[in-house]
């Protein structure tokens, strides 16, 4: 009884994991190697849908998109504007810095379609758009934004959203840091500059890491801004492996393909998980509970 | 010694010059909201921001239907029942895994944790076909149960990791005073553990109301019928049909979604840098 009761507890919780998460693991896998589409029927084909990946003319294409989305998104906003606006908000008074760090939640609070529309807008090909009114200012006709910077939408309107979660790391980890360094470095006559590089820096390097690591499979995972922004388009130019999965299962409703397109990323979702365990040492998280009663 | 005016004033030019890089790389945030507000409210705006007339006209959909689009008050009380639902189940899931992972040692604990971590870094997302399958087979496709479901089974695992958190923060001590009060366990969790809580119960029903509020991949993908739309669809598809005729009514729907966010955005802003630090993903 003792030791059935903390199941019992936990045992909702377990139910929904198995269902979603782990049944539908084992179910990828299985339709992986079947050619099922909207009827359901199970037709195994063998490794055909994986044959058919390697020879799939848009697959290059989704893999260098994939690369740069991915990339492009965690280098200039998930880590470089992430890292700016920490080390910039706590170097000023915490009411500014904590003005500046809540509005920078503000897109992740907002529903999917409504941010969506803000760059839908700023990015408009007509002179109502933000970006073609302010062209307008120097005398420069409108641009259609979709056809020529279409990967330049998507990884911004991601990046606006994605900065946030380093931002959180990278802030709550600057502040650790004990003010006496800072104090030291001040007397030595050292500048922001220097401090950041040779103090913060390195202090924050396992944060850097770590968000690096997570954000990379977040990204590598992530479509639905891409979807609602230019939906992959136009002509397969900011489709990503992700959205490219999607499509095939629920547009094309080759759920065969899809599934074996999934389980491509499935693994790369596993093996991402082990190594974060290996590393980030979550056993030390893990505290026993101090006394049993009962 | 006479300090020239950069070194008397080198702090607060150092201030002013990092506040000013700051509202620069925020700009496209306070632009693009400021813009839907004054949007929304106007019948059409000159040099990008100045409002031309005041009207309400773009809130029309409030109040009559707009073709080929379901009745707007329905479509807001399913997306109520959507985020409400999400809320309930994981708020009453967590509290539960939580305490038991936070105060039973049992075997296989230690692996189980490891476990709840690792689906948290898992791409879920990526398991949309199998799920389709799945929903289909327990017939709960194109049903606001099944999102519920799928919604709150992708997000308790981080949850109930971070309900353990506050539960761990409680001292045993009142735990052991309940005892030899002679309330049974189950009393010293309902009496003394929930009410101590409350605060991590609170974090957690808000996000998951936003997060179900805000859903739009899996009903996009799941729900088929217009009587079971939910905002996201609704705004989805005023956005595709709308946007280059009537800006005016788009950021009126869109704002008018956003209410719940916003509300939460001025109630808890101040605190919310502090909730957040655990929670985020993506």
């Amino acid at each position: 009884m003792k030791r059935l009761k903390p199941l019992l507890l936990l045992s909702p919780l377990l139910v929904l994991v198995v269902i979603f998460f782990v049944i539908p693991v084992v179910l990828t896998i299985v339709i992986a190697f079947t050619d099922m589409d909207y009827s359901f029927v199970w037709n195994f084909v063998g490794f055909q849908n994986f044959k058919d990946i390697s020879t799939d003319f848009i697959i290059p294409r989704v893999i260098a998109n994939t690369f740069i989305y991915t990339f492009g998104t965690l280098g200039l906003f998930n880590l470089g504007t992430a890292l700016l606006i920490s080390l910039l908000t706590t170097s000023i008074s915490d009411r500014w810095g904590n003005f500046f760090r809540t509005l920078w939640m503000l897109p992740r609070l907002t529903p999917s379609v409504v941010y969506g529309l803000l760059w839908l807008w700023m990015f408009d090909p007509t002179e109502y758009g933000l970006v073609n009114f302010l062209r307008g200012f120097f005398g420069l006709p409108p641009q259609d934004w979709l056809h020529s910077a279409p990967m330049w939408m998507v990884i911004f309107a991601n990046g606006f959203i994605g900065a946030s979660m380093g931002m959180l790391v990278f802030t709550a980890a600057i502040k650790s840091i004990p003010e006496d360094y800072y104090r030291a470095a001040c007397i030595d006559g050292a500048s922001w500059f220097m401090v950041v590089r040779r103090i913060t820096l390195p202090l924050i390097k396992w944060h850097l890491l770590f968000v690096t690591a997570y954000q990379t499979l977040s990204l590598l995972a992530s479509f639905e801004y891409i979807l609602i922004i230019t939906d992959g388009g136009p002509v397969y130019r900011t489709e990503v492996w992700a959205l490219y999965t999607y499509h095939n299962a629920f547009s094309h409703f080759r759920f065969g393909y899809g599934a074996a397109l999934s389980v491509i990323l499935v693994i790369i979702g596993v093996v991402s998980a082990l190594v974060y365990m290996k590393f980030f040492g979550f056993e030390s998280l893990m505290e026993k509970p101090k006394v049993e009663v009962e | 010694m006479k300090l020239s005016f950069w070194q008397k004033n080198s702090e607060k030019i150092r201030n002013f010059v990092i506040i000013l890089v700051l509202f620069l790389i925020t700009s496209p945030i306070l632009v693009g909201y400021v813009w839907l507000i004054l949007r929304s409210f106007s019948e059409d705006l000159v040099n990008g921001f100045v409002p031309t007339k005041l009207t309400l006209k773009n809130w029309r959909f409030l109040w009559q239907e707009i073709k080929g689009y379901p009745n707007i008050w329905h479509t807001t009380l399913n997306t109520a029942l959507l985020a409400l639902g999400v809320m309930g189940v994981e708020v009453s899931i967590t509290s539960l895994g939580g305490y038991a992972l936070s105060r039973y040692d049992f075997p296989g604990r230690s692996s189980m944790m490891k476990f709840i971590l690792a689906l948290h870094a898992f791409p879920a997302i990526s398991l949309m076909t199998a799920v389709f399958y799945l929903l289909w087979t327990l017939r709960l496709l194109d049903t606001l149960w099944g999102v519920i479901l799928l919604k709150v089974s992708l997000e308790v695992p981080w949850g109930t990791w971070i309900m353990k958190g506050f539960y761990d923060g409680i001292p045993w001590e009142l735990e052991w005073a309940g005892l030899v009060d002679g309330y049974s366990r189950f009393e010293v969790w309902r009496k003394i553990l929930l009410p101590l809580v409350k605060p991590g119960i609170a974090v957690t029903a808000i996000f998951a109301f936003l997060s179900g509020w805000s859903e739009f991949v899996f009903v996009n993908t799941f729900i088929f019928s217009q009587n079971l739309w939910t905002l996201s669809k609704y705004v989805k598809g005023f956005i595709g049909d709308y946007r280059f005729a009537d800006y005016g009514l788009v950021t009126a729907v869109g704002l008018f979604y956003m209410i719940p966010t916003i509300i939460f955005f001025f109630f808890v802003s101040k605190h919310m840098i502090k909730l957040t630090i655990g929670g985020v993903k993506g």
